[in-house]
């Protein structure tokens, strides 16, 4: 598999403060991959390094097998930090025009990326007087106005109300389907759930997993169920060496199990010990539940 | 180095602001002309500027680009502008991250200060050139042509100050802060310049102070007026002979060459050395 990005052992001190202390993982051709941490974890410094506008402690990164300059490898990536950065008082389309001489790409992919985020009809207007989301959206066509190799966001939809969320992760999704790698750098969970493959998870600096997403914590899931009699089903599966933990909720019991165990089994189980199901769910830990096992918080 | 003075030119010349600066600052040039029609009617003295000689070739070189350089301060603006910009709108982090070297981003900003002084310098050569054909008293191609050295001291006197105008944007990042510490080195060359004259004696403060940048780029156009007929007539009159020395001298473009080269260094190694 063609590598994109290498970073090894990547470390940056601000000070006596250590935002990345170690790093090291692959991005590969293809794969959507979120990187998770709380505020502060030192997201947006990894990507600033590998950006060229944080300047690295010790440690190493390769674009593109390093076969390529990290200024000329940018050309290929199409990365947005934090904010989108435009001048105010160019209009988009010029402000697009800017992109393209700096990445050296023909001025006809302009409006053809202005239409794929929802823009072209405003195209004349100045930077300035864009609603955020829209300046968002901008960034996203800027950054896709190359077909990048891999596409670089950092807080995407960070201040956007629920309209502009909701647009800007159809964008993302369209563009993942399209079989552009992905690099999305987020704490929001859902987000990264819904269309990352891979993640890397990050706590004060320091990676705590890198892989596939539902690989993160070993897990076999769990069900959830409801019945009369609440008591004697609990001490039931406390008995049985395929649950480890038993949680009660209200009426709501949570088994966790040790060994895969289909629903349709367990079922089964439950009625043969006399109990008759109103409620059954099987569910994995969402990456909620498995980022903060990790964390541990 | 097209691409990079494209991409200059598309961020300069969309902004009302600069445009209008831009467009203020050629016509003032052009204006240098207007002095031409000055005129003084006291009483019985009739007095009309552009027959005191001041158009005389190759006078005019010398005249023409001084006053031309008083003009410099306009695109100063715009260069401490349009680099203290770049980090208020934190497009200087967005241009690296689309694939600008840190080198070429500078290396953009440069060419822009060297066109600007080249355009300059043109068009001051072109103003005086017709002044003086109108006006000059002397119209031989070898004194038309002598005395040049005037244009090249003036455009290095721009490429310096430009390129300490583009450090001061990059040092500072505020265009209004730098402007006013532009004001305030002024001043402290001044002061410096009095320091040692106080320590020792005036040819010693002068000697050093050739030295400090703003100093030694005013120092390579001296001040005209006192070469003009009119001028040395007055002081004859009080008794006083001024021997000074017009000329253009090599080590002092030296000087400013060396100072636009830190300048335009030192710019470099601060963008390599932040974290943006």
């Amino acid at each position: 598999m063609e590598t994109i990005l290498s970073i090894h052992n990547l470390t940056k001190k601000f000070g006596y403060l250590t935002a990345v202390r170690d790093l090291s993982f692959t991005i590969e051709k293809g794969n959507v991959y979120g990187i998770l941490g709380p505020n502060g974890s030192g997201k947006s410094t990894t990507l600033g390094i590998v950006l060229n506008v944080v300047n690295k402690t010790s440690g190493d990164f390769d674009w593109f097998e390093g076969k390529v300059s990290t200024h000329n490898a940018l050309k290929k990536v199409g990365a947005i930090i934090e904010r989108p950065n435009f001048y105010p008082y160019l209009s988009a389309e010029k402000n697009l025009e800017l992109v393209c001489k700096i990445k050296g790409v023909p001025h006809e992919k302009i409006l053809e990326k202005l239409e794929v985020v929802g823009l072209a009809d405003r195209k004349d207007s100045k930077f300035r007087t864009y609603s955020l989301g829209m300046k968002q959206r901008l960034a996203i066509a800027s950054a896709l106005l190359n077909d990048p190799e891999i596409l670089i966001l950092d807080e995407p939809t960070n201040g956007l109300d629920p309209q502009g969320i909701h647009q800007i992760r159809q964008l993302i999704k369209q563009i993942a389907a399209d079989g552009t790698t992905i690099l999305l750098a987020s704490h929001l969970l859902d987000e990264v759930e819904k269309v990352c493959s891979h993640v890397v998870v990050l706590r004060k600096g320091e990676k705590l997993y890198s892989g596939r997403v539902d690989e993160m914590i070993a897990s076999h899931g769990f069900f959830e169920l409801k019945c009369s009699e609440q008591q004697r089903a609990v001490a039931l599966l406390q008995n049985n060496n395929a649950f480890r933990e038993i949680k009660e909720e209200n009426d709501l019991i949570t088994a966790f199990l040790n060994e895969p165990m289909e629903a349709e089994t367990f079922n089964r189980f439950m009625f043969d010990n006399g109990f008759v199901l109103s409620h059954l769910v099987k569910r994995k830990e969402s990456l909620e539940e498995q980022f903060l096992t990790l964390t541990g918080s | 180095m097209l691409r990079l003075l494209q991409i200059e030119f598309i961020k300069l010349w969309n902004n009302r602001s600069s445009k209008i600066l831009i467009t203020a600052y050629f016509a003032l040039l052009l204006c240098i002309a207007l002095i031409a029609t000055i005129k003084f009617d006291i009483g019985q003295v009739h007095f009309q500027v552009a027959e005191q000689g001041i158009f005389n070739f190759p006078y005019i070189w010398h005249f023409n680009t001084y006053i031309a350089a008083w003009l410099k301060l306009f695109l100063a603006i715009i260069i401490v502008s349009m680099t203290a910009n770049e980090y208020s709108n934190k497009t200087i982090k967005q241009n690296l991250i689309d694939g600008l070297s840190k080198w070429e981003f500078i290396y953009s900003k440069f060419l822009t200060v060297l066109s600007f002084a080249a355009i300059s310098t043109v068009f001051v050569f072109a103003v005086s050139m017709i002044l003086g054909l109108i006006y000059s008293d002397y119209n031989e191609i070898s004194i038309i042509f002598s005395d040049l050295e005037y244009l090249l001291a003036y455009f290095i006197k721009l490429v310096g100050f430009f390129s300490f105008c583009l450090f001061l944007g990059m040092l500072i990042k505020r265009s209004a802060f730098a402007l006013g510490f532009l004001v305030l080195w002024q001043a402290i060359e001044g002061i410096l310049y009095g320091l040692i004259q106080w320590q020792s004696d005036g040819k010693t403060a002068s000697a050093i102070a050739s030295f400090f940048p703003l100093n030694a780029m005013s120092n390579l156009i001296k001040e005209p007026l006192t070469r003009l007929n009119a001028a040395r007539t007055v002081a004859s009159q009080i008794g006083e002979t001024i021997t000074k020395d017009y000329g253009v001298h090599w080590y002092e473009i030296a000087i400013v060459l060396v100072w636009t080269t830190l300048f335009i260094y030192w710019s470099y190694a601060l963008l390599k050395k932040r974290d943006l």
